[in-house]
């Protein structure tokens, strides 16, 4: 001991007060870590072990019945399919127009710009039951809609409509100014520019949002019970016709007395479990496949 | 101080520099005809009200190379923006003053600046290749103009007027990305040349590089002033007085009343004549390096 240099000063001489609460933190830590992932795993485990038995080829192509044995969730799973596609079709092309909008076009001095953009943040946080709510009064009554898939697809768009514009903005910011300089320099004109530098090197955070956004809206049971998804479908859905989702469909099974349909649900619970983490996989693969280096 | 003050008033020297490029440099601008292609006249450059850069006058050569050097803050940057409206981009940004080009004024209300930055190519301090193959990086210029003739014949022509077709002939299709520094910037300034530009606007081209790089795009200006008029800023004297024909000092007016600095042009002149005998003090004083 007494060979080596002495340690200067504060060296291996940590008070024993902090070394202390410095443990406890770190403790502090591991048991939020573990309260999430234990959870989600007891979670997984569980609906696993109850619904496989009921993971068999009629929950993919038999619609409902009163007997557990012979119900299906065919047309839920369809229309939720169905929805997705909608939903991607139209929420895609209305988010990053106005993302590129308030981007690159907005001026930040003007009012207006500034309403929609606290706007915009506003909306991201409503309660999806207040969407519900909206669709009901003015798509299937004010409209006239009825309660269709489409009014379930255009108030599922509504609801993630902001987190696709906060994400797609979020992509288009992660563009560096020099990419615009340099293009702008060679004579390019604003919409050169965006539709030719900015839109493709920000399209990998834009699909990764857009993803997960969706993986949002799959699993959103609230506003659909609101505007009319039925659980008794007999036939596959049309786009003006009655229609259910895989999380209405689960809801209701759930909601009976007999045992047998608590396992279906279970069942419907891994499908839609399955649906979700491929999705989530997809965005991350397309996050790492993309990314980029300035 | 009671040293500097007593020292002789005798031609300024800079450490490192070549005397012999310097007299070679004025021979060869003094028996060059001069075609005056930019002359500004007062211009001021202002952000948010505030001036940058105040009552600018030069004119610039065709087929020199002219450099701005000063000090940080004096705007330099600022004013080789002014060239090809890149300030235009920067919505506090406002130019009073002309800048007369080919005798049209670049600031006139019927002229659009997308069609100046045509004309006019830039450079930037930081090599900005766009996150494509180094074939498209060259190949976005042409079109973007929508010049979609022989566009492979023009970027091999501008890779070779960039002196790095032979290092990437081979590799066109891989990302812009895996090339150097050097070649990054030597790719950048190949996507200007594919333009066909009649100006080429450098801004501290060679800051972000190391000296064999830079060489190579000092050596790379010296070719393109053949064809091309360049405009060089620049943090390095040396540099300068390899490169540039004609030089301009920028200095900081700091009026401590107001807490303002704003950019003025000190002296413009030829450059061996800012190196050896500058006719401003405050030009002497930075030159051989005592302030700045």
């Amino acid at each position: 001991m007494s060979v080596a240099p002495a340690p200067g000063p504060g060296i291996g001489s940590q008070p024993r007060g902090a070394k202390v609460r410095g443990t406890l933190f770190y403790v502090v830590l591991l048991i939020s870590v573990s309260v999430g992932f234990v959870l989600l795993f007891t979670l997984i485990a569980d609906v696993l072990q109850k619904g496989v038995a009921y993971l068999d080829p009629i929950l993919f192509t038999e619609p409902n019945s009163t007997n557990p044995d012979k119900a299906g969730a065919g047309p839920a799973i369809r229309g939720t399919i169905y929805m997705m596609v909608l939903l991607l079709v139209m929420v895609v092309p209305i988010g990053v127009g106005t993302a590129i909008y308030l981007e690159e076009y907005a001026n930040r001095e003007r009012w207006y710009n500034r309403l929609l953009e606290l706007n915009i943040q506003n909306l991201a946080a409503v309660p999806s039951i207040v969407y519900g709510i909206l669709g009901l009064a003015f798509l299937v009554r004010g409209l006239g809609l009825g309660r269709v898939l489409l009014a379930g697809a255009l108030i599922l768009t509504l609801l993630v409509l902001p987190t696709v514009i906060v994400a797609s903005r979020e992509a288009i910011r992660g563009v560096p100014d020099s990419i615009r300089q340099g293009a702008y320099a060679l004579g390019a004109t604003q919409w050169q520019v965006v539709s030719r530098q900015v839109l493709p090197a920000a399209i990998p955070g834009i699909a990764t949002g857009s993803i997960l956004a969706l993986a949002r809206a799959i699993g959103e049971t609230a506003p659909l019970l609101l505007v009319g998804a039925l659980t008794y479908v007999a036939v596959d859905p049309t786009l003006l016709g009655p229609f259910t989702a895989l999380p209405v469909q689960i809801y209701q099974w759930i909601a009976r007395p007999q045992d047998e349909f608590r396992l279906l649900a279970a069942a419907g619970i891994i499908v839609l479990l399955a649906i979700l983490l491929t999705m989530n996989a997809f965005a991350i693969w397309l996050r790492n496949r993309y990314q980029r280096r300035w | 101080m009671s040293e500097m003050e007593s020292a002789p008033a005798a031609p300024a020297k800079i450490p490192g520099m070549d005397e012999k490029l310097l007299e070679e440099r004025a021979r060869e601008t003094s028996s060059a005809r001069r075609d005056v292609l930019f002359d500004v006249a007062d211009l001021t450059v202002s952000y948010s009200g505030v001036p940058a850069l105040k009552n600018v006058s030069l004119e610039i050569y065709k087929n020199y190379v002219t450099a701005f050097i000063g000090p940080s803050g004096c705007g330099k940057s600022t004013f080789i923006r002014c060239f090809n409206r890149m300030n235009d981009l920067i919505p506090t940004a406002s130019v009073e003053g002309r800048i007369l080009y080919h005798g049209i004024d670049l600031y006139g209300p019927e002229v659009d600046s997308v069609e100046v930055r045509k004309r006019i190519g830039m450079v930037f301090q930081k090599p900005n290749p766009f996150p494509k193959s180094i074939y498209d990086n060259v190949a976005f210029g042409p079109r973007v103009l929508g010049w979609k003739k022989n566009l492979a014949e023009r970027v091999e022509r501008a890779l070779q007027q960039a002196a790095l077709w032979d290092e990437v002939k081979n590799r066109l299709k891989d990302s812009a990305y895996s090339l150097s520094g050097g070649q990054q910037q030597r790719l950048c300034i190949a996507r200007c040349l594919a333009v066909e530009p009649d100006v080429l606007l450098m801004d501290e081209p060679a800051s972000a590089l190391d000296p064999i790089s830079t060489t190579a795009i000092e050596d790379l200006m010296h070719e393109l002033k053949k064809d091309y008029t360049i405009v060089i800023v620049t943090h390095n004297m040396q540099q300068a007085a390899r490169v540039a024909d004609m030089t301009a000092f920028f200095s900081v007016d700091v009026d401590e009343e107001q807490d303002r600095r704003t950019g003025i042009l000190v002296e413009y002149d030829q450059t061996p004549t800012i190196f050896t005998k500058p006719g401003d003090k405050r030009t002497e004083d930075y030159v051989t390096g005592r302030f700045g």
